[in-house]
């Protein structure tokens, strides 16, 4: 039976509002998702009756803080099909693959290495490789993106190399909505005996993600793009690699045995969780990922595909209008240039009519240079979005072409 | 439409930024060229300067970016052809008291004259950066008289 989307829709307060006089329709869902109640009941039920710091206390509301923390490691550790041992809580996907970087890279990469990254990266996914290669003396590659906006595939079998010890590559991109052939590009790394880190931040709550079918190595994700609160996210580091990582930060949580001198470290997870962790985060993000199972994510996943194509459908009949990416594989967003509007004034005019978009270069300026525009315009979607709302965006970009043509 | 979104894209703004005046280079002697960035949206500007005897000769610019960058500049290089470089540096503070609303005082003092449309930007703090891109590399041309400028260089 598929799910009350109607009912759904009502799970989230902030949607019911009006912005400027008119309904909000929220299309920014790439750049945050909204919080269902359930999400936002369970934060301030964690801080009316369990808040406590975990792992060290011996009472009773430090023993509940610590089952729940960690019971949210297991409800993470099942969402993506891992072991809860291979879990750490992040703050979002960028600290995710800084850590990578900093712990596995700084261990295992050299002068000469290579670091293939694609040309579809969210500077998250280059910058972290980019200080990496600095510190390391490897050099950082990339997978050039056609035209249509997919990986240039060809050119894969030229570009890994044996000196390629890490492929990193974003599940589905920001910027075009491309949804890569992850596992695809996973056996060739391997086959190379390169390591594969997969940015998840875009993929996580949108469809069902499977790290041991998928035999990716390392899986960042963002809790707040998934229904979650901002600053919490978790990284997947498959064992027995993630055994051997070196600590990133030191600490409290993350030491065994401390001396002036030196100190000894944990196993597991905890090792990479020095200080404080965000712990109602953590919970929140597993009452989270309990919600999006309650829906089921093949159904959300049906969902947003059949919302893109209806977009996608209407905003072709705009003239003047420009869809960047695929039009096939495609995940929940559509990117897109309007002749005669700048993607910031657009944005603007959207604005005043209750329409949430983005404008920008989605931090993929190496992308944007590629399609030569220094900017798009992106609306993205989510379960809560409805096709009103998208026949309203189209008089909405309509108006637009209107007001700012000549 | 609200009456702010009105206010920001009154109607000789827009034919502005349909139809930039003085859009091109300037190369040759005497002339100086700043480029400027605003990496909050990847919009870019690169403004010359024709310089002769303490006096902005010519001035054009070239670039891409929103309604209000490219009338800025486009408004912006109107005023500044034939006027001496202290005068010249004076009316970009004087602008960026318009746009940003903090120095009403100082901007009835010296009439921008069509240049005060901008001041609606004020309601829209995002947008300052872009209404101050032209003219932080038109400052930068005239202090430095070379280089790169960014819209995050110092707050307006």
């Amino acid at each position: 039976m598929s799910p009350d989307w109607t009912r759904i829709r009502h799970d989230f307060p902030i949607l019911d509002q009006e912005v400027h006089g008119h309904p909000l329709i929220y299309f920014d869902n790439a750049a945050t998702s909204q919080k269902p109640r359930q999400v936002i009941d369970a934060l301030v039920r964690y801080y009316e009756r369990d808040n406590a710091n975990v792992h060290r206390g011996l009472h009773e509301l430090s023993n509940r803080a610590t089952d729940q923390y960690e019971t949210a490691r297991r409800k993470v550790a099942a969402f993506v099909n891992a072991s809860d041992e291979e879990i750490i809580f992040t703050r979002g996907t960028t600290e995710g693959i800084n850590l990578v970087a900093q712990s596995w890279g700084r261990a295992n990469l050299k002068a000469g290495d290579v670091i293939l990254a694609t040309e579809m990266e969210h500077h998250s996914n280059l910058v972290p490789w980019q200080m990496l290669a600095a510190q390391t003396g490897a050099v950082l590659k990339h997978i050039p993106v056609t035209d249509e906006g997919v990986l240039d595939v060809d050119q894969l079998d030229s570009l890994l190399t044996e000196q390629v010890k890490l492929l990193t590559f974003v599940h589905v991109s920001n910027s075009l909505g491309t949804i890569n052939p992850a596992k695809l590009l996973i056996e060739k790394a391997h086959a190379v005996g390169a390591k594969v880190l997969l940015d998840g931040a875009q993929s996580a709550g949108h469809m069902t993600v499977d790290v041991r079918s998928l035999d990716c190595d390392f899986y960042a994700l963002s809790g707040h793009k998934m229904c979650a609160p901002t600053g919490i996210g978790a990284l997947y580091v498959k064992q027995p690699i993630l055994a051997n990582m070196p600590p990133w930060h030191g600490g409290g949580e993350m030491i065994l045995r401390v001396q002036f001198g030196s100190s000894t470290f944990k196993d597991g997870p905890a090792r990479f969780e020095a200080g404080t962790p965000d712990i109602s985060g953590a919970i929140v993000l597993g009452t989270a990922i309990d919600y999006l199972e309650s829906i089921g994510r093949q159904a959300i996943f049906d969902h947003d595909a059949q919302l893109t194509s209806y977009a996608l459908q209407r905003m072709s009949e705009i003239e003047g209008l420009r869809i960047f990416g695929p039009m096939q594989d495609r995940g929940a967003l559509v990117a897109f240039s309007l002749e005669g509007a700048h993607p910031h004034d657009l944005t603007e005019f959207a604005n005043t009519q209750g329409l949430a978009l983005r404008g920008g270069h989605h931090c993929t300026q190496p992308l944007m240079r590629k399609f030569k525009v220094p900017s798009t315009t992106r609306a993205s979607f989510y379960f809560y979005n409805t096709r009103d709302e998208i026949d309203r965006m189209i008089d909405i970009l309509l108006g637009a072409k209107k007001f700012f043509g000549s | 439409m609200n009456d702010e979104l009105r206010e920001l894209y009154q109607s000789v703004i827009l034919d502005h930024s349909r139809k930039p005046r003085n859009f091109g280079e300037l190369h040759g002697e005497g002339c100086v060229h700043v480029h400027g960035d605003n990496p909050s949206c990847g919009d870019e500007i690169d403004v010359f300067l024709k310089l002769n005897d303490g006096k902005i000769e010519d001035i054009k610019f070239n670039g891409s970016g929103c309604a209000i960058s490219q009338a800025s500049a486009s408004m912006m290089t109107i005023k500044m052809k034939g006027k001496p470089r202290d005068q010249a540096t004076k009316m970009a503070g004087v602008f960026r008291g318009i746009v940003t609303g903090q120095d009403r005082q100082l901007a009835e003092e010296d009439a921008l004259g069509e240049l005060q449309l901008l001041e609606g930007v004020q309601h829209f703090p995002q947008r300052v950066k872009c209404a101050m891109l032209a003219w932080r590399a038109l400052e930068q041309a005239l202090e430095k008289g070379q280089g790169d400028v960014t819209t995050e260089d110092k707050p307006d």
